[in-house]
């Protein structure tokens, strides 16, 4: 997608934009409008918003996308236990319904809003928006959103993060990638998780998800972890270290106050 | 599934152009959207009249134009058409390809119906 509005002009949809003007009358006298917008140019509007919230603060925001039960609360935990005395950590849980996640992150210290989305499928850049004003952002270095448990909804919402990260549990079936590649397809990392069952599962193939990862010309790094059995997740870690660090170059910690953030003016939403 | 807020959003650009342009009726609404855009797009023609319902866009005509899924070849730098779950050169067969159309979801253009017309109509 485009920086600014989200509407992916490229050279294989660029006669779109360059057929007809900025406004043309039809035979019968009615007003036609060539518009070229996102569909969801409100929500990119915001994401890119929220974006400026992170990186005035040199913030690096990971936005976690799994079905539900692959394991992205236990993730988190043993991210904190590992991570929690070199970064200052928040998180945003997205649900339907409970604090049960929130509470669990809670229980570590660390900082956590839960976003409950009632019958909504996916987060979008409005209820983050909500949440991260309930959040101190200052001092924080790494900001988790796991969203809804959905492959489908939430790669359709920007959120103003910088990396989607997906979790497929062994469990779950090694032809997901192409089950589900516009989700895949997103992916700057992803992550087999519940590797300790692997030796259990005799129809999961590590090699043959990657495959179909691949199809998706998606060139991200995967790999295999535990996190309730602490196997593998040191390249994890360095991970998301290369990435702060890498994000860091462009946006130092704390470079701007909060003031310069809000220049403009926005709607609070209710969640 | 999220074919509902995607719709809302449509409408809620629609009208916002509507009102820029004086208009008091959206009688035409075009979209193009590729098969990697994750919007289905029989659910969002559902979805349209829920969303719509009520606002200047109510009666507005929705069209879709479905956009063709083709990818450069990194390797080869042929272009060929692909599957959404198969992104790779039809030619040499690598995956080191980069999507040039197909993953779009754009609002192309609205018809607007004025207050000016009506008075001479």
């Amino acid at each position: 997608m485009c920086d600014t509005c989200g509407c992916n002009i490229t050279s294989g949809n660029q006669h779109l934009v360059a057929e007809g003007g900025k406004l043309e009358k039809t035979a019968d006298g009615k007003k036609v409008v060539d518009v070229m917008h996102g569909l969801l140019h409100e929500n990119d509007h915001q994401a890119e918003h929220n974006r400026q919230h992170f990186n005035h603060r040199g913030i690096l925001a990971i936005n976690l996308m799994s079905s539900p039960g692959s394991g992205k609360t236990a993730l988190l935990e043993a991210t904190i236990d590992q991570l929690k005395d070199e970064f200052n950590i928040a998180v945003i849980e997205g649900d339907l319904e409970t604090e049960n996640d929130a509470e669990r992150i809670r229980a570590k210290n660390i900082p956590a809003i839960q976003i409950t989305t009632g019958t909504a499928c996916h987060l979008d850049a409005h209820m983050l928006h909500d949440a991260l004003h309930q959040l101190d952002l200052n001092d924080i270095d790494l900001v988790f959103i796991e969203n809804v448990g959905n492959l489908v909804c939430p790669a359709s919402f920007d959120l103003g993060h910088h990396h989607n990260v997906t979790l497929l549990s062994s469990t779950e079936g090694d032809d997901k990638p192409a089950k589900y590649p516009v989700m895949f397809r997103s992916s700057d990392l992803m992550l087999i998780t519940k590797a300790d069952l692997l030796p259990l599962l005799d129809d999961f193939d590590i090699q043959r998800a990657e495959n179909y990862f691949r199809q998706l010309a998606n060139t991200s790094p995967v790999f295999s972890v535990s996190a309730r059995k602490q196997q593998n997740l040191t390249q994890w870690f360095d991970w998301i270290r290369t990435q702060l660090e890498t994000h860091r170059e462009h946006f130092p910690k704390n470079a701007h106050t909060h003031e310069h953030v809000h220049h403009h003016s926005h709607q609070h939403h209710s969640t | 599934m999220h074919e509902l807020s995607v719709c809302q959003s449509i409408v809620q650009q629609a009208v916002s152009i509507a009102l820029q342009n004086h208009a008091c009726a959206i009688s035409k609404i075009d979209l193009a959207i590729g098969p990697l855009a994750g919007v289905d797009i029989r659910l969002l023609e559902h979805a349209f009249p829920i969303a719509s319902s009520g606002t200047m866009a109510e009666d507005a005509q929705l069209n879709t134009q479905s956009l063709p899924l083709t990818v450069k070849c990194k390797t080869c730098s042929l272009e060929s058409e692909a599957k959404p779950n198969r992104l790779i050169c039809g030619h040499c067969g690598d995956w080191h390809t980069t999507v040039i159309s197909g993953d779009e979801m754009l609002i192309t253009s609205i018809e607007l119906e004025t207050d000016e017309e009506r008075h001479y109509v």
